[in-house]
C-alpha cells in the first residue's frame, strides 16, 4: 500500500530470519487477477488484496500477512485464505488482525512458528523503531501534498523521496532514523517552489485504502498537484496505527450536530474531518471511495449536507476495477475550474 | 476583423460555431459524429469555413467534448476544455442570471448549478447511459420513429406508460413487454420521455436544488416530449434556447477569445494527414494502451500511459 511496504519490511527483516518478498507493485494485472477470483460486488481493496496475494504467491511466498478491521475488511484475510487454499495454492496466512482486536500474545505465537528464535526484546526494539518510521514518512507526507504541486523542477520531490526511503531501510536505532529525518526534511524544505500564499487548497477523505494506494484511486494526488493545488489528507497509516481511536471519539463528541452513533471504518472521522475543512476555509472537499465501500455510502448523505450548509463543494468519487479512467480525468478538471472560477 | 472558432465534438453530434468580438454567432454547424471525430471535424471546418465571409479572420481556436484533446491537437487549439466549464459560459453569455443548467446529450448527461454567473456545484452521470440521447435515439429505431418526430408523438398521449428505466437493458425489456401488451405507440413513447426524465432528476440532479431559471440544453432538449415532463415534474418553467445543442460550442469559442494568443489560424485543414496508431506498451505489467498521434506523418504526442515514461516535456 503506498511506499508503506518499506517500514513492513523493515520490520520484518530485522525480527525474523526469512526471505522477506515484498508484494509487487499493483499493476493492471494485479487488478485483474484479483476481480476474476473475487465475489462480483466485494468492495474494491479486496481484489487488490487478493490479486496481489495471487502475484506474491507466484513469486515464490508461502506466507502471507495480512490485516485489517474497522469494517467488513476484518473478514476478509479468512475468505481470502479459503478462496486461495480452492486455486490449489499452499501457504501459511497470519491473520495479525482477528475479532477486530490485535492479541499480541497470538502475534507472538505466530512470530514464533516463523522463526524459533524470534528474541521479544529485539521485537519491540525494532517495533518501535518502525513506528517512529512510518511518523516520519506520514509528517514527510504532508508537507510533500502541500508543497509537490508547485515544484520547478519535475520530480523534485519525488526523487528525494525515494532517496529517504532507500536510506530509512538501512538505519540500526532510533537515533540514527531521526537524524536522517531531520536531514531530509531540511532538504524537502529546500527544493525550489514556487507557491503563491492564497493558493487554492483541496482536502482529500474517504475511504483508507483507495487513499492511500495511489494505484486504485487512479494518482488522483498527482493529478491533482498538476493543477497548482494544496493537497491536506488526514488518512495515513500513523493515524490508523496511533491515533485512530482518539479521532474517532473526539469526532463524535465535535460533530454531534450531524451524528448520534459511531459510524464504523473511518466514517465518522470523515464527518469531523469534512467540517474541520470547511471551517479551515478549504477550497473544495473530494471524497473518494471504493465501490460497494458501506461504511462510506452511509456516510455520504451527512457530508453533503455539511459541505451543503458550509457552502463547500464536494465530490464523490467511486472507484472500481471497472472505472473508465477518461471520465475521472473530466470531472476532476471541471472541479477545479469550478473551484478556481469561485475563488475569482 | 477578427473571429473565433469553438469546437464541441461529442460521442453522436460535432458542433462549430464561429463567433466575433461581442459573442455574436457569425455561423455554426451542427452534423453526425458517426465514429470518426477526425472525419467529422474536417468536413465541420470545410462547411463553416465556407459559410464565413473572406474578411474574418480567425484569432482563436478552441475544443471541448468527448475528443477535445484529440481535435485540439489536430487543429492546434489554443483551449481544450470539458464539457461542463463550456456549456456553464456559453449559457452565461445569453442568459447571465441562469441557475440550473440541464444537460442531456448523447453519451452523458449532467447538472450544472450556477449562482451569480459562479458555477457553485455539478454532476454528471456516473454508471449508465439510461438518462441519455443515445437510449432514445436506439428506441425510436427500434420502433421504426423518426427521431424528430419523437417528441410530436410523445405530446399526443395523455397516459403515459411507466416504464422500469433503472437500466437501459431493463427499461428495453419492460419497452417491449409494454408493447406486446397493447399498449399505444404514443403512450409508450411518452414513458419514455418522462422515465429519461425522472431517471435523470433521480441520478445526476439527486440531492441538488433546482432553481429557476432553469435551461435545458444538449441534443435532447430539442425533444419537445422530454421538455414537456420536465416543465410538469419541476413545477417550473424550463427555457430551451433555439441554439441549445450549440451552447458547448459557442462556450468554447467565446473562451477561446478571452485565451487568444495573437495568432492566426488557417482552416485549410484538409490535408493535414492525421493518424493514430494504438500500440501495446509492454514495459512492464501494467501494459498501457499507448496511443501514438502523427499529424502529417510526424509523431507529435503519446498517450494512454501510466508512468513517467512518455511525458511530453
Amino acid at each position: 500500500m503506498g511506499d508503506y511496504y518499506v517500514p513492513a519490511k523493515y520490520l520484518l527483516n530485522k525480527i525474523v530470519d526469512a526471505e522477506i518478498l515484498v508484494a509487487p507493485f499493483i499493476t493492471a494485472k494485479t487488478i485483474e487477477l484479483g476481480s476474476k477470483y473475487s465475489p462480483e460486488f466485494v468492495c474494491t481493496p479486496f481484489k487488490y488484496t487478493l490479486g496481489t496475494m495471487i502475484e506474491s504467491l507466484d513469486n515464490g511466498a508461502n506466507i502471507l500477512i495480512q490485516f485489517g478491521g474497522g469494517c467488513r475488511y476484518g473478514y476478509y484475510s479468512e475468505l481470502q485464505e479459503q478462496i486461495l487454499k480452492d486455486l490449489g495454492y499452499k501457504f501459511e496466512l497470519l491473520n495479525l488482525i482477528t475479532n477486530g482486536k490485535a492479541n499480541i500474545k497470538r502475534i507472538y505465537k505466530m512470530i514464533k512458528r516463523i522463526d524459533k528464535n524470534f528474541n521479544v526484546f529485539k521485537g519491540l526494539y525494532y517495533f518501535f523503531i518502525t513506528i517512529k518510521m512510518v511518523k516520519y514518512m506520514d509528517k514527510i507526507d504532508d508537507y510533500i501534498r502541500k508543497n509537490i504541486g508547485f515544484e520547478i523542477n519535475k520530480s523534485s520531490f519525488s526523487n528525494l523521496k525515494k532517496e529517504m526511503l532507500e536510506k530509512f531501510a538501512s538505519v540500526n536505532n532510533p537515533f540514527s532514523l531521526y537524524i536522517l529525518y531531520k536531514k531530509y526534511f531540511k532538504r524537502f524544505k529546500k527544493i525550489k517552489i514556487n507557491k503563491s500564499k492564497n493558493c487554492l487548497k483541496v482536502g482529500i477523505i474517504g475511504e483508507l485504502y483507495t487513499l492511500m494506494e495511489p494505484f486504485s484511486n487512479y494518482y488522483l494526488e498527482r493529478e491533482l498537484a498538476k493543477f497548482n493545488i494544496e493537497l491536506k489528507r488526514f488518512t495515513n497509516v500513523t493515524y490508523l496505527l496511533l491515533k485512530y481511536k482518539k479521532v474517532n471519539k473526539k469526532a463524535l463528541k465535535k460533530s454531534k450536530e450531524y451524528m448520534k452513533y459511531q459510524f464504523s471504518a473511518d466514517a465518522s472521522s470523515n464527518v469531523y474531518w469534512t467540517k474541520y475543512l470547511c471551517d479551515k476555509k478549504y477550497d473544495g472537499i473530494i471524497h473518494i471511495k471504493s465501490s460497494f465501500c458501506t461504511p462510506e455510502i452511509g456516510v455520504m448523505p451527512i457530508l453533503d449536507k455539511i459541505a451543503n450548509e458550509k457552502n463547500v463543494p464536494m465530490i464523490h468519487f467511486s472507484f472500481d476495477s471497472n472505472t473508465s479512467e477518461v471520465g475521472i480525468k473530466t470531472r476532476l478538471e471541471a472541479f477545479y475550474d469550478m473551484i478556481e472560477m469561485r475563488r475569482k | 476583423m477578427n473571429c473565433y472558432l469553438g469546437v464541441d465534438i461529442g460521442s453522436i453530434s460535432t458542433k462549430g460555431v464561429i463567433i466575433d468580438e461581442n459573442n455574436n454567432i457569425i455561423t455554426s454547424s451542427y452534423i453526425w459524429t458517426e465514429g470518426n471525430p477526425v472525419n467529422a471535424v474536417k468536413k465541420l471546418i470545410n462547411i463553416l469555413k465556407n459559410n464565413l465571409d473572406s474578411k474574418y479572420v480567425v484569432k482563436g481556436i478552441g475544443t471541448t467534448g468527448s475528443a477535445r484533446k484529440l481535435i485540439g491537437l489536430l487543429l492546434d487549439a489554443n483551449i481544450v476544455k470539458n464539457e461542463i466549464m463550456a456549456h456553464a459560459i456559453g449559457t452565461l453569455s445569453i442568459y447571465p442570471d441562469v441557475k440550473t443548467i440541464l444537460e442531456i446529450g448523447g453519451q452523458d448527461s449532467k447538472i450544472i448549478l450556477l449562482n451569480n454567473g459562479i458555477i457553485t456545484d455539478y454532476a454528471m452521470n456516473t454508471l449508465c447511459a439510461a438518462g441519455t440521447g443515445s437510449f432514445l435515439s436506439s428506441q425510436a429505431k427500434r420502433l421504426n420513429i423518426n427521431i424528430e418526430d419523437f417528441g410530436p408523438l410523445a405530446l399526443k398521449s395523455n397516459n403515459p406508460v411507466k416504464i422500469a428505466a433503472r437500466c437501459t437493458v431493463f427499461a428495453e425489456s419492460d419497452l417491449i413487454h409494454k408493447a406486446q401488451v397493447g399498449y399505444k405507440k404514443e403512450d409508450i413513447v411518452a414513458g419514455l420521455c418522462k422515465s429519461i426524465v425522472l431517471n435523470y432528476l433521480n441520478n445526476v440532479g439527486k440531492g441538488k436544488k433546482i432553481k429557476s431559471p432553469v435551461i435545458f440544453q444538449g441534443g435532447v432538449s430539442k425533444n419537445l416530449g422530454v421538455l414537456k415532463y420536465f416543465k410538469e415534474i419541476l413545477n417550473t418553467d424550463v427555457i430551451v434556447d433555439p441554439n441549445s445543442h450549440l451552447m458547448g460550442a459557442l462556450g468554447i469559442a467565446i473562451l477561446a477569445k478571452k485565451n487568444s494568443l495573437g495568432k492566426t489560424y488557417d482552416l485549410n485543414i484538409q490535408n493535414i494527414s492525421f493518424d493514430t496508431k494504438a500500440i501495446d506498451c509492454g514495459g512492464c505489467s501494467n501494459n498501457c494502451e499507448l496511443l501514438r498521434i502523427y499529424k502529417d506523418n510526424k509523431l507529435i504526442d503519446i498517450w494512454g500511459n501510466r508512468c513517467d515514461k512518455y511525458i511530453k516535456n
